[in-house]
């Protein structure tokens, strides 16, 4: 039975993993920004 | 239960998009890569008596740092010990497992803690948090490989950059919990490990009951695998993890990993007292905590980079880059140093720590041109010994080396310069042990099955 992946899943799935990861990365730019002041 | 978990369930149907299965890795990975984040926790714990400073009673630094060298001695065995377990059940259970080891692991610490027991929090976080660590690490590999034969680099890129990811969330939401649950009677840390081992067993769980394992007939559209003869590096026969273990080919692979490890991770746990004591007073604590912040997002930016670009160039090249760029950046630091800028001796690291998070990523690849791709996991997993064996010789080489440079009146901003200069030799030692992985000898292929013969079962069995 052919059930083809949904745009809509493939958009929460990345997003769950993506956002937490961006966040992260901000927030240690941040601090990484001490370094060049 | 035992039905929902099997390998069987998880047969992906037509129509499913291997894009979902990155997903489900990272949610893997960037949980355990919290590991590289533990040491945040690493003064509150020597106060948790005292709560604002250190009392009779309260646990050293030297004892503390014991629990990650724990956690990763126990990765290395558990990724080797379960390694064809892993492989024969497939990632919704191996899954499933990791994550019960990793949240409990944080749960049983923070009983460790809570009550003031080092042992437990040995037992929670070192022991059953490690069998979390080196089960999560491997059980997304071999899924990944076969769904993106053609990009095997990017694929497994993109899940262990999951890992070096982690510590980049970790860090600022462990900062973050400790301060909302301190008071005058706590650090926060328990309270935040609780939070912690929750939150990641529901993530990790989400991941597990995420994976599916591609169909045994399934390649992606357009997709044809390289002739025999096309590419000398890449197999079209499986080796298994017993006898991939007798080929010399894996221990030079055992030894290339090792020596890119203890090449990054010594200079990695130093980062920040080396940036003030390289460049005595230009350099405040805050902005060498930004150095640390700095390197790991190039760790993280490496194991995706590096790995996808080893799709275009070859693994073994890629590692020649490692091992020939590495050197001649370890011995440029010490210059670095001697002319005062700190923008190369940044520069320096930044290449330098990508490509030791490159080459984590690259390995997996690698081993499945070398081996095949059927038990991948199974050698990946005994692989990872030598990460065990790189975090405990590392560190010990570059602490130790320091210490004896320092004891013998070199200026600590000099006291480096002598352990850049055998980071360099050891890279060396590796940029040769590369250059020798030759093709496996035919002795030691499973009844040579090529992939996509009317034989071949892309699920393992």
């Amino acid at each position: 039975m052919t059930k083809p992946t949904r745009a809509i899943e493939l958009t929460l799935a990345w997003l769950a993993v993506g956002i937490p990861l961006l966040w992260g990365v901000v927030e240690t730019l941040r601090k990484a920004s001490a370094l060049f002041h | 239960m035992a039905a929902l978990l099997s390998k069987e369930r998880t047969i992906a149907r037509p129509g499913f998009s291997r894009w979902l299965i990155p997903p489900c890795a990272l949610a893997t990975h960037l949980c355990i890569g919290q590991a590289y984040a533990l040491s945040v926790f690493n003064l509150p714990l020597t106060r948790q008596l005292g709560i604002t400073k250190s009392i009779a009673g309260d646990w050293r630094l030297t004892q503390i740092g014991w629990i990650f060298t724990i956690a990763i001695f126990v990765l290395g065995a558990s990724a080797a010990l379960f390694g064809k377990w892993v492989q024969a059940v497939g990632p919704r259970k191996s899954g499933f497992v990791a994550a019960l080891c990793w949240g409990i692991g944080f749960l049983v610490g923070a009983l460790g803690i809570g009550t003031h027991q080092l042992w437990l929090v040995y037992l929670g976080y070192g022991v059953i948090g490690g069998c979390g660590l080196g089960i999560g690490y491997i059980t997304p590999v071999s899924t990944l490989i076969s769904w993106f034969p053609d990009r095997r680099g990017m694929s497994t890129g993109m899940a262990i950059m999951g890992f070096g990811g982690g510590a980049l969330i970790a860090s600022p939401l462990s900062d973050f919990l400790m301060r909302h649950f301190a008071s005058a009677s706590s650090t926060g840390v328990v309270e935040t490990w609780v939070v912690l081992g929750i939150v990641y067993l529901v993530f990790m769980m989400g991941g597990a009951f995420g994976y599916r394992v591609p169909a045994g007939d399934w390649k992606p559209a357009g997709w044809v695998p390289q002739p025999e003869k096309a590419k000398v590096l890449i197999t079209q026969h499986n080796v298994t993890p017993g006898d991939a273990i007798r080929t010399p080919q894996f221990w030079l692979l055992w030894v290339v990993l090792c020596l890119n490890v203890t090449a990054g991770i010594g200079v990695l746990g130093q980062a920040s007292a080396m940036i003030q004591e390289m460049f005595k007073g230009r350099i405040a604590p805050s902005a060498a905590a930004g150095f640390v912040g700095l390197l790991s997002i190039f760790n993280m930016a490496g194991r995706f980079g590096w790995a996808s670009l080893s799709d275009r160039i070859g693994r073994k090249p890629t590692y020649m880059c490692f091992f020939a760029l590495g050197t001649a950046l370890y011995a440029l630091v010490p210059l670095t140093g001697r002319i005062g800028s700190v923008a190369l001796f940044v520069a320096c690291f930044c290449v330098i720590i990508s490509m030791y998070g490159g080459g984590f990523s690259t390995i997996p690849a690698y081993l499945a041109d070398v081996f095949g791709t059927k038990y991948v996991s199974a050698v990946h997993g005994r692989l990872l010994t030598a990460w065990s064996a790189a975090g405990v010789f590392g560190p010990v080489l570059v602490n130790y080396i320091r210490q004896f440079q320092i004891e013998h009146g070199i200026p600590k901003n000099q006291a480096y310069n002598i352990t850049m200069y055998i980071m360099a030799g050891l890279l060396v030692i590796g940029f040769f042990a590369n250059l020798l992985v030759r093709p496996v000898a035919d002795r030691y292929h499973e009844r040579a099955v090529p992939i996509g013969g009317p034989h071949d079962r892309r699920v393992p069995a």
